[in-house]
């Protein structure tokens, strides 16, 4: 049977934030272009976006200047940002944030009229030494829901073509290792199509699924990223997870950082709040990374909450129920269904908890996706990009800030769209992929269409989460990692040989989860090497081993080749284009 | 007693000739599981079972579904809110096209979403800055951008059953006034315009289905009642 073939000029795949704002300009443009999800683009994992998004729109302070944010991102980076990357995200953002307001994103407001900005942690005045900014723009606590829905109805108005509920299932390249286009299946139909395309655009967002506990949807399956690297191409700091001090205990769900960033804060069974031990100036709104040891130090400690003492409190009720209804309504209601605690009464129950893939594909500002010659140099991949939560540009470096991420989407969403189109202007000419490319690609869904008999899906799936959250965890160390690496290897041989039981074609989820698990795999055994083998403490990435910074021989990128199972070092970028560098100090809040 | 009798509905068009409800046994070693904890249970026993999830916390509107014969959201809903007699029944949200199992066509739902221009309109030269609002005018889309689009009450809506190509449907509707409300949008006068017939709008008979269903606790049937107060002021 001849399989059918759709051509474009660019496919974008992955309907969230980053790629609905990379599709709006190319629609804009005229360009053949085409979104495919494999969920209706309002499911993706950006509607779950709480706090905000972090830009120096001088709305909270009329005097802030984008410089301080970016001076906060590469410190909160742990010096491992992009500094040119961080200087466009920051300098650009404004421009971004005005014209989602424009779009007709219902932010909330101040008595002025302008947008309603509140604090995050790791944000400063004037370099760190003006104290507390609040430089979070929100919609309440919706505010990635009220984005994500704006940018898909503005995609509505503009006529993009959406191929919803299709699943990407492998990058197809030509000879000359160029990516022209993908694999992908119609999850209704089951019909597989290859899809011909000068610009492919993975924006698949994050991975959080790899562990057992993640506030991240059931989506996040690191779709792109397995794609990536099934094609050989590398990847950038995948040791670099972050884990959300706040998650609900047992459930996983996400309680945003903008509680704190209100007026909230944790509190041990003594009841003490015991980040003012931790991070003295900063206190809750510490960075990140920071909140999340200190957490678990207080459980290890005996000062955990519960029965098993394995969770801390997050205190939200002095804050009032007028605020809480106004600030943080989408808060209560889950706290509700989830820990069954109102916190206008009582305090939440909360632990860290996966949250955020801050590695990826490495790019460029433009989106273009990058891997090394035989020299170590950098080398842009033909016809692929990347942006939003899969690419790795690097913004946010070992660690990223709250409110980051938003941004991060509609600035580089953007930045890929406009290159792309301009690229298409000037005109690209790939070779044709052959049979045999088209082949390769579908190498992995023939696989399981025909397997007969072996394990079952669901199983290994828990299983290599329970390797992930056991052994690559807030905190690590040689042996556990060591141990997790081997049965990564071992598991990577019995997922080759699992068995799909349902080969119907009519929305057969249990296909596209065999997929996934594939690309789960892929993205586990990235970070569980990369973690391995960076032999320090850096950001979110902390060893009981090798406790301290190494910028003598860590100040870099890491950079995983697939083929080899090799890590090697890339330059960070110190060079940005309209500020002096930020000189790497020590990190403390 | 941990064991849950579930009744599910299945079809699947490459092999069923009609639709069949299917029982399962189900144990929740007594805890109170939401209902996709039990689907994700049933698939881990029978992986051809299908349905639709994920952001599974309420708020990406994917596992909109009928239980106990009620529409809601599967993971926000606690099997202690909708089980009776250790019994849940489960089927597709009604009234829509069903694809396989649990899983429906939502196209005319999302055409009826389309029609009513979701989207801010507004032709003046933009600012250099945001546009302003102010907190009460802002205040006034509370309890409509909310929605999350997962259909729940356009299909448990029997105007909508009759006529899913000609009523636009409480979400529709909800979406419609959360642009009319808007005090950034200039469309007014076009976006009534485009309901001003029979069956758009005043198809709607205030059962109030849709408010009682809705997961995110919005009220579509008082949207309805001010752009119905929108067209009659407009008419005069």
């Amino acid at each position: 049977m001849s399989m059918r073939s759709l051509t474009f000029d660019a496919i974008i795949i992955g309907g969230g934030g980053s790629g609905l704002r990379a599709a709006l300009e190319l629609a804009k443009s005229g360009k053949k272009t085409a979104v495919l999800s494999k969920v209706f683009p309002t499911r993706s994992h950006t509607v779950s976006a709480q706090g905000g998004i972090t830009c120096a729109i001088a709305s909270a302070d009329p005097n802030d200047d984008w410089r301080w944010h970016m001076y906060d991102t590469v410190k909160g980076g742990d010096y491992i940002t992009d500094q040119d990357a961080a200087e466009y995200m920051c300098s650009e953002g404004p421009k971004s944030v005005f014209e989602l307001e424009h779009m007709g994103l219902p932010f909330s407001r101040f008595d002025n009229g302008r947008i309603y900005q509140r604090p995050f942690g790791g944000q400063s005045k004037d370099f760190g030494k003006g104290g507390q900014a609040a430089r979070t723009c929100a919609a309440a606590d919706r505010t990635g829901h009220a984005l994500l829905h704006t940018l898909y109805q503005n995609n509505l108005k503009n006529n993009t073509t959406f191929l919803n509920e299709w699943y990407a299932v492998d990058l197809v390249k030509n000879a000359n290792n160029d990516v022209v286009g993908c694999i992908a299946m119609c999850i209704e139909t089951g019909e597989v199509v290859h899809v011909k395309s000068k610009a492919t655009v993975l924006a698949t967002g994050g991975a959080g699924r790899i562990y057992a506990s993640t506030t991240n949807a059931l989506i996040n399956t690191g779709d792109g990223i397995g794609m990536a690297l099934r094609a050989g191409f590398p990847m950038q700091d995948m040791e670099m997870w972050q884990f959300h001090p706040t998650g609900i205990y047992g459930a996983g769900v996400l309680v945003t950082e903008g509680c704190r960033g209100e007026g909230g804060y944790l509190v041990n069974k003594d009841g003490e709040r015991f980040m003012e031990r931790y991070a003295p100036n900063a206190k809750d709104l510490a960075g990140r990374d920071v909140v999340a040891r200190s957490m678990v130090m207080e459980i290890l400690e005996g000062r955990g909450c519960g029965e098993k003492g394995d969770h801390v409190y997050l205190k939200l009720d002095h804050l009032g129920e007028e605020v809480l209804g106004k600030r943080l309504p989408g808060i209560v209601e889950l706290s509700k269904t989830f820990a069954a605690a109102d916190p206008a009464k009582e305090p939440i129950p909360v632990v860290p908890t996966c949250h955020y893939m801050m590695g990826g594909i490495p790019t460029n500002v433009h989106g273009q996706a990058i891997m090394q010659d035989a020299d170590g140099k950098d080398q842009i991949i033909n016809g692929l990009f990347a942006c939003g939560e899969a690419a790795c540009v690097s913004v946010h470096g070992a660690n990223r800030l709250g409110g980051n991420s938003l941004l991060d989407l509609v600035v580089f969403g953007r930045a890929a769209g406009m290159y792309i189109e301009g690229a298409l202007n000037e005109g690209i000419d790939y070779l044709d992929a052959s049979q045999s490319d088209i082949d390769s690609a579908l190498a992995r869904m023939n696989r399981w269409n025909e397997s007969g008999n072996g394990e079952s899906i669901p199983a290994l799936r828990a299983e290599l989460q329970d390797i992930m959250q056991t052994s690559f965890g807030v905190f690590r160390q040689e042996d556990h990692m060591q141990e997790g690496v081997k049965k990564l290897a071992d598991l990577r041989g019995r997922i080759a040989e699992a068995h799909l039981p349902d080969k119907s074609n009519a929305f057969n989820t249990a296909r596209v989860e065999a997929l996934e698990l594939d690309n789960l795999m892929e993205v586990a055994e990235a970070t569980a090497i990369s973690a391995l083998e960076r032999k320090e403490s850096r950001g979110a990435h902390s060893r009981y081993d090798y406790p301290d910074r190494d910028d003598a021989n860590w100040l870099k990128h890491s950079i995983y080749f697939p083929l080899e199972k090799r890590l090697g070092k890339r330059d960070v970028n110190f060079k940005p284009k309209t500020v002096d560098t930020f000189e790497p100090k020590v990190r403390t809040y | 007693m941990s064991t849950l009798q579930v009744s599910l509905y299945r079809y699947n068009p490459e092999t069923d000739s009609a639709p069949y409800m299917q029982e399962f046994q189900i144990d929740t070693q007594g805890r109170d599981l939401m209902v996709l904890n039990v689907l994700e249970l049933i698939k881990e026993q029978d992986s051809t079972m299908v349905y639709r999830r994920s952001c599974r916390e309420g708020v990406c509107g994917s596992d909109g579904m009928n239980m106990n014969g009620k529409n809601g959201l599967a993971c926000v809903t606690p099997l202690s809110d909708v089980v009776r007699n250790n019994k849940l029944v489960l089927r597709p949200l009604p009234g829509l096209p069903v694809i396989r199992d649990l899983v429906v066509d939502m196209g005319i739902f999302y055409r009826q979403y389309e029609r009513i221009q979701p989207y801010l309109q507004n032709d003046d030269p933009t600012p250099a800055i945001e546009r302003l609002q102010s907190p009460e005018d802002r205040d006034k889309l509370d309890g409509l951008y909310e929605c999350i689009l997962c259909a729940c009450c356009s299909s448990s809506c029997p105007s909508f059953w009759w006529n899913p190509d000609k009523f636009v449907g409480p979400a529709g509707l909800l979406q419609s006034y959360r642009f009319l409300a808007d005090s950034r949008d200039t469309a007014t006068r076009d976006r009534l315009a485009d309901l001003e017939d029979p069956f758009s709008v005043f198809r709607c008979r205030g059962i109030m289905n849709c408010v009682s269903v809705c997961p995110k606790g919005l009220n579509p049937t008082r949207a309805i009642g001010k752009i119905r107060e929108m067209l009659l002021t407009n008419a005069t």
